[in-house]
C-alpha cells in the first residue's frame, strides 16, 4: 500500500504538466495588424526546463483575451495616452521634456522594450528600463525620480513598451550580464517564505493548472506593464514580483533592488522569442 | 463538538493509546517513509471541524490546490495536487499526518507547504505582509487542526 501510493504520486509528479488551453490555437492579432507570437520554441538556455514558451495571454479567459486584441478595448491604453502627455511635458531644472532629446517616441523607442534589462557599459551594470527612465529624469532633466513602481513610472514604461509591440523579446544573457543572470536564475528556483514556494513551483512545475480560481501561467513578463483587471491599473514587473514573493509568506525584496533587477533579467530572458505585448490585459 | 473530542480522547486514554499531549513541531517523529504514527495533539481528530479547515481560506485552504468532490459546495478547487476523493483508501492516518506536517519527507521536492513546521525557512515573513518575521513563527495549522483534517480525509473512501 505504502509503495503503491508512493509510486502513484511519483508518476504524477514526474509527468510533464499537461497544458490545456481554452483554445490552443487562439491567435492574438492586435488592431487587426500586429501579429503576436504567443507560443514558440524555448530559448536554448531553457533546456531541461521548458520546451515551449507560452504567453500568459493563452492562459486567460476568452473575454480577457479579446480585451487585448483592440486598443479601443484595452483599458491599459489610457495610461499610454497619459504617458504620451508626460513625454512632451517639460519637468525639472533643465527645462527639458523626454521629447527634447528623444524626439518622436515612435522612432526613438522602437525596439527598446524588447532588449531590457540590458547591460549598460557607462554604468557598468545591468539596467532596467525603469532605471534608465529615472537616470534621464534625475541626471538630464534635473527632475525628481519616479517611484520605482509608481503610476507615473508604469505609464512611461507603457508608452515605451507599446513602441515595440510585436517584436520578439531578445534579452542578452551572456557577456557582462552573465553573472547577474545566474543570480536571477538562482532566485527563480529558490523556495522562499513559510510556504516554501519558488517562482518555478507555480510557473514551471504547475503552469496550466488551476490554483483556486487562477490559471497558472509560465510567468513571462513580455506583457508588462500589464493592466490587471483585479486592481484596474498598470502593474510593473517588480510590483508583481513583490506580490508573488509576499504570497509565499516571505520577506519580499525591494522594487529596484539588485535582487529584483537580477530576477527581472532572468525572467525576461525566459520569454525570449515571445512578442512584446505590453500593455497586456490580465486578471 | 468539544464534548465529542474530549469524550473520544478519554476513551483513547482508557484504551491505553499514548496521549502525551501536544508534540512540538520540532519534535515530530517521521519514519523513513515520512509517516508520523503518533497524534500531534494527543487527541483524536474531529472530522466535522477538519472539513471546515479544508475549505477555509485562512486555515488549511486545501481546496486551493486539491479537488475534493465531497466539498464541491466550496468554489474553485485547484489542480496543483492530487484529487483527494479516495484519500482514506490511498493513505493511512500515519501517512496523512506525515504529509500534512511536512510533505517533503514523503514526496521529495513536493510543492506542498509544510503545515507543522516553524523554522528552516528562507526569508521567513510576518504572515502575508511582505515584512520580515519579527518573532518565532506559528505553524500554518495547529496540532489539533491537523488531526481534525486527517479525521476528515479518512472519511473519503470509495463505497
Amino acid at each position: 500500500m505504502k509503495i503503491k501510493a508512493l509510486t502513484a504520486i511519483a508518476a504524477v509528479l514526474l509527468s510533464a504538466p499537461a497544458f490545456v488551453a481554452a483554445d490552443e490555437d487562439a491567435e492574438l492579432i492586435v488592431n487587426g495588424e500586429i501579429e503576436m507570437v504567443t507560443k514558440t520554441a524555448a530559448a536554448p538556455h531553457l533546456e531541461g526546463a521548458l520546451d515551449e514558451v507560452l504567453s500568459g495571454w493563452l492562459f486567460r479567459a476568452d473575454e480577457t483575451q479579446s480585451l487585448q486584441a483592440d486598443d479601443f478595448d484595452n483599458p491599459g491604453m489610457i495610461f499610454v495616452d497619459q504617458g504620451m502627455d508626460d513625454w512632451g511635458t517639460v519637468d525639472g531644472s533643465e527645462g527639458k521634456s523626454c521629447a527634447s532629446c528623444h524626439g518622436d517616441v515612435e522612432d526613438s523607442m522602437a525596439g527598446i522594450r524588447a532588449e531590457y534589462p540590458k547591460w549598460n557599459d557607462t554604468a557598468g551594470e545591468v539596467r532596467t528600463m525603469a532605471q534608465m527612465i529615472n537616470e534621464c529624469r534625475v541626471d538630464r532633466m534635473g527632475a525628481e525620480a519616479h517611484g520605482y513602481t509608481s503610476a507615473k513610472m508604469a505609464r512611461m514604461e507603457a508608452l515605451i513598451s507599446v513602441q515595440s509591440r510585436g517584436m520578439p523579446v531578445n534579452v542578452a544573457i551572456d557577456g557582462p550580464a552573465a553573472d547577474m543572470w545566474a543570480q536571477g536564475k538562482e532566485m527563480f528556483y529558490s523556495r522562499t517564505g513559510q510556504l516554501e514556494l519558488s517562482c518555478a513551483s507555480c510557473h514551471e512545475e504547475n503552469y496550466g493548472n488551476r490554483i483556486r480560481s487562477d490559471h497558472l501561467s509560465q510567468g513571462h513578463i513580455n506583457g508588462f506593464p500589464v493592466y490587471r483587471l483585479k486592481n484596474a491599473k498598470l502593474t510593473t514587473p517588480h510590483g508583481r514580483f513583490k506580490g508573488c514573493v509576499r504570497d509565499t509568506r516571505a520577506q519580499t525584496y525591494s522594487p529596484g533592488s539588485d535582487d529584483f533587477v537580477a530576477l527581472e533579467l532572468y525572467v525576461a530572458s525566459r520569454g525570449n522569442g515571445l512578442s512584446v505585448e505590453g500593455v497586456s490585459v490580465r486578471n | 463538538m468539544r464534548l465529542t473530542t474530549i469524550t473520544l480522547a478519554a476513551t483513547l486514554t482508557v484504551a491505553g493509546v499514548a496521549t502525551a499531549g501536544t508534540v512540538a513541531p520540532g519534535d515530530v517523529a517521521f519514519d523513513e517513509y515520512g509517516a508520523v504514527e503518533m497524534s500531534l495533539s494527543g487527541a483524536a481528530g474531529d472530522a466535522v471541524n477538519g472539513e471546515k479547515i479544508m475549505v477555509t481560506k485562512s486555515k488549511g485552504n486545501c481546496v486551493a490546490c486539491h479537488a475534493v468532490s465531497k466539498l464541491s459546495y466550496a468554489p474553485f478547487h485547484g489542480e496543483v495536487g492530487p484529487q483527494l476523493d479516495w484519500a482514506g483508501d490511498t493513505w493511512s492516518q500515519a501517512e496523512l499526518r506525515g504529509i500534512l506536517a511536512n510533505a517533503k519527507k514523503t514526496f521529495e521536492g513536493s510543492v506542498m507547504p509544510a503545515f507543522y513546521k516553524v523554522d528552516g525557512f528562507v526569508r521567513p515573513g510576518k504572515g502575508y505582509t511582505g515584512k520580515a518575521a519579527d518573532g518565532p513563527l506559528d505553524p500554518l495549522l495547529s496540532a489539533q487542526d491537523i488531526e481534525d483534517v486527517i479525521a476528515f480525509l479518512m472519511t473519503l473512501k470509495e463505497e
